[in-house]
């Protein structure tokens, strides 16, 4: 089909989509025109340099996760579909409401949902189970060079002997949601539009 | 054969006719433009252009209102203002203990959490959704259709009515404006660089015609692109406006721009550098101190931010026009997008490009304000000046005062803020960690000296 990112988005696009994440038609067009305001090589999807080229991500020390998780399964291009489902993510949960779900999958921004993509962010081979080592890594890009290797170490044991209820060492997606039962995750993960 | 004479005699009637059709309209256009330009007189035709202009842009937005609501479908109208409903701003700090006190009062050992990450997460596709520097760095959004192709994307629904006033737009801007302006400008610049280099060879009385070269050229470059200029606080300009001909600051360029520019400095002395030599930076802020010292020279007219943006923000001052410790006039230009895009977003198009879609839109319209005169300080230095200076135009102007630097359109941010945000976090983790292990002591009743 070779659609160029200067069409418009057509009506059905946003139907699904608005199925698919639950974004308002509203939502949805101005999302697009960041989309393709970011899309500097005008072929309708997004590339990592395309996402750090936003000064504000780029010395945010979890940048590149961030970016990787829009990236699924190592590939290097995403499409304004995939760019909507991860932001959907972050869609404020009592928006729900409003457009009730009639299939009977979980809304992408459920707390479980939510919490998942937080979970991501420490999962760094995408085994669903987070190692000591990839603790270190994810605080290591946090505290950059201002605190040393044995402290951080520490850190990493002392946090990982909370979590880890089964014994083997890691840390897996039920343990994480038990450690973070008391957050309000709902509140924090959720970003407002202005309407 | 009859029927061939008589087709030949038709098809001659009709050139004929075109012919001094287009002869008279072009001749009445040029005494309109070019007359009142002369003499300094102002016919009032531009305060009824572009009236008449706004009230057919609202129109048109009407109509598409209408012509969505009648399709059942939504209209979206584009936003201007940003997307996101924007919190009050809280430091790490402040942010971290938000994050923490919700998940539990008294823990023995607060020293890192897990859901630390969520906070860095939710600013990060904050970023992603709408952040400041790249809105500034493309052209700015309309609120309603200007009658436009290069806009014609955002407004789908357009009824037929408005279709044919796009056409009619079309033809009026191609087939008049276009070319009238293009005549103008490039009679203009012929005359300019040619007078320029030859007063360049003239003694004495060098400078003095030099302004009245200049001075032509400017009024020929704003004929052609049809800018309409308000000026407020007029008495201001005062100690500003007995030269008039300017000085001008700026990066060496190539083709067009490069000629026009050789032509200038030989009848009046401009200072045009190398942006990519080091040394060169202090060959011109010499030049320029040496300059600003000798009261009688002119003064000069800096543009600070070192790039084009779009006119909805002012970004980081480059501190060195600012260091040289002598008065500046700001003068303040904001640009009414309905009429014509000034932004140059050079590394999409190149200068002609540029100048080709200025003339046609409809014209140029901005205000100018010109601001009362700032010093620098005692105890202030350039960096504080500038920022001070660059408040003053933001709040006069109506625009967004941004703290990034320009030039983040082409080089990438550098890594130190970066490491600023991990220092802000590690002095978290390492202060609970200091608490902590006071409190310890303190439990086990043992003071430790530190």
């Amino acid at each position: 089909m070779g659609s160029r990112a200067s069409t418009l988005l057509r009506e059905e696009e946003i139907e699904e989509i608005k199925k698919e994440t639950g974004f308002s038609h509203s939502q949805i067009t101005r999302l697009y025109s960041r989309f393709t305001s970011l899309d500097k090589g005008e072929n309708g999807t997004l590339s990592r340099e395309d996402f750090q080229r936003i000064p504000e991500l780029a010395i945010n020390p979890l940048g590149d996760r961030i970016i990787n998780a829009f990236f699924p399964d190592g590939e290097d291009q995403v499409n304004f579909r995939g760019f909507m489902r991860t932001l959907a993510h972050f869609r404020p949960v009592e928006d729900n409401e409003k457009n009730k779900n009639l299939s009977n999958t979980e809304p992408l921004n459920s707390r479980t949902n939510k919490l998942h993509f937080a979970f991501q962010l420490y999962d760094l081979d995408r085994d669903d189970k987070i190692s000591r080592d990839e603790l270190l890594q994810v605080l290591r890009m946090m505290v950059g060079v201002n605190i040393s290797d044995e402290q951080l170490g520490s850190i990493a044991d002392r946090t990982i002997q909370e979590a880890d209820t089964n014994g083997d060492g890691c840390i897996s997606f039920t343990e994480f949601i038990k450690v973070l039962e008391k957050v309000d995750v709902e509140q924090k993960m959720s970003i407002r539009f202005l309407h | 054969m009859y029927i061939g004479l008589f087709a030949q005699s038709a098809c001659n009637l009709l050139c004929r006719c075109l012919g001094i059709t287009f002869v008279v309209w072009f001749t009445i256009l040029f005494v309109i433009i070019i007359v009142p330009a002369v003499l300094e007189v102002s016919l009032g035709i531009h305060r009824f252009y572009i009236r008449t202009l706004c009230r057919v842009f609202e129109w048109a937005t009407l109509q598409m209102e209408l012509s969505a609501k009648q399709k059942n479908r939504q209209f979206s109208k584009p936003h201007t203002k940003g997307i996101l409903a924007k919190s009050k701003p809280l430091s790490v700090q402040e942010n971290m203990q938000e994050l923490r006190s919700s998940a539990h009062s008294r823990r023995s050992e607060p020293q890192f959490d897990m859901g630390d990450v969520i906070y860095f997460c939710r600013k990060g596709v904050e970023s992603i959704m709408d952040d400041e520097v790249t809105k500034s760095f493309s052209a700015q959004e309309l609120e309603s259709w200007n009658l436009l192709t290069r806009s014609i994307r955002r407004f789908p629904h357009r009824g037929l009515r408005l279709t044919f006033l796009w056409g009619l737009g079309v033809l009026i801007r191609y087939g008049i404006l276009l070319p009238l302006r293009v005549l103008l400008a490039v009679t203009g610049i012929f005359l300019f660089v040619i007078l320029s280099t030859s007063v360049g060879f003239l003694p004495n009385s060098k400078f003095f015609l030099g302004e009245k070269v200049h001075l032509m050229g400017y009024r020929f470059c704003v004929k052609s692109l049809t800018a309409f200029i308000t000026y407020h606080n007029r008495k201001m300009k005062l100690g500003f406006a007995k030269h008039s001909s300017q000085k001008t600051v700026g990066q060496v360029h190539r083709g067009l721009l490069g000629m026009i520019q050789r032509a200038m400095v030989k009848s009046s002395p401009h200072i045009w550098f190398e942006r990519a030599e080091v040394k060169d930076r202090h060959l011109v802020a010499k030049r320029l101190c040496d300059h600003a010292a000798d009261k009688t020279k002119q003064p000069i007219l800096i543009f600070p931010e070192g790039t084009c943006v779009n006119n909805t923000s002012v970004m980081m001052f480059k501190k060195g026009s600012f260091e040289i410790g002598c008065t500046i006039f700001p003068v303040a230009i904001k640009y009414d997008f309905r009429f014509g895009d000034a932004y140059w977003n050079s590394s999409k198009f190149g200068l002609v490009h540029h100048l080709l879609r200025i003339m046609s839109s409809w014209g140029l319209v901005c205000s100018v304000w010109y601001l009362p005169p700032m010093n620098r300080e005692e105890g202030e230095d350039a960096v504080q000046f500038a920022k001070r200076v660059k408040a003053a135009l933001a709040a006069q102007a109506g625009l967004a005062d941004l703290t990034w630097d320009g030039g983040l359109k082409r080089t990438k941010v550098k890594d130190i803020f970066k490491e600023e945000q991990q220092r802000l976090y590690s002095e978290i983790l390492l202060r609970d960690h200091q608490t902590q292990k006071q409190e310890k002591c303190f439990e086990d009743g043992t003071p430790e000296e530190d």
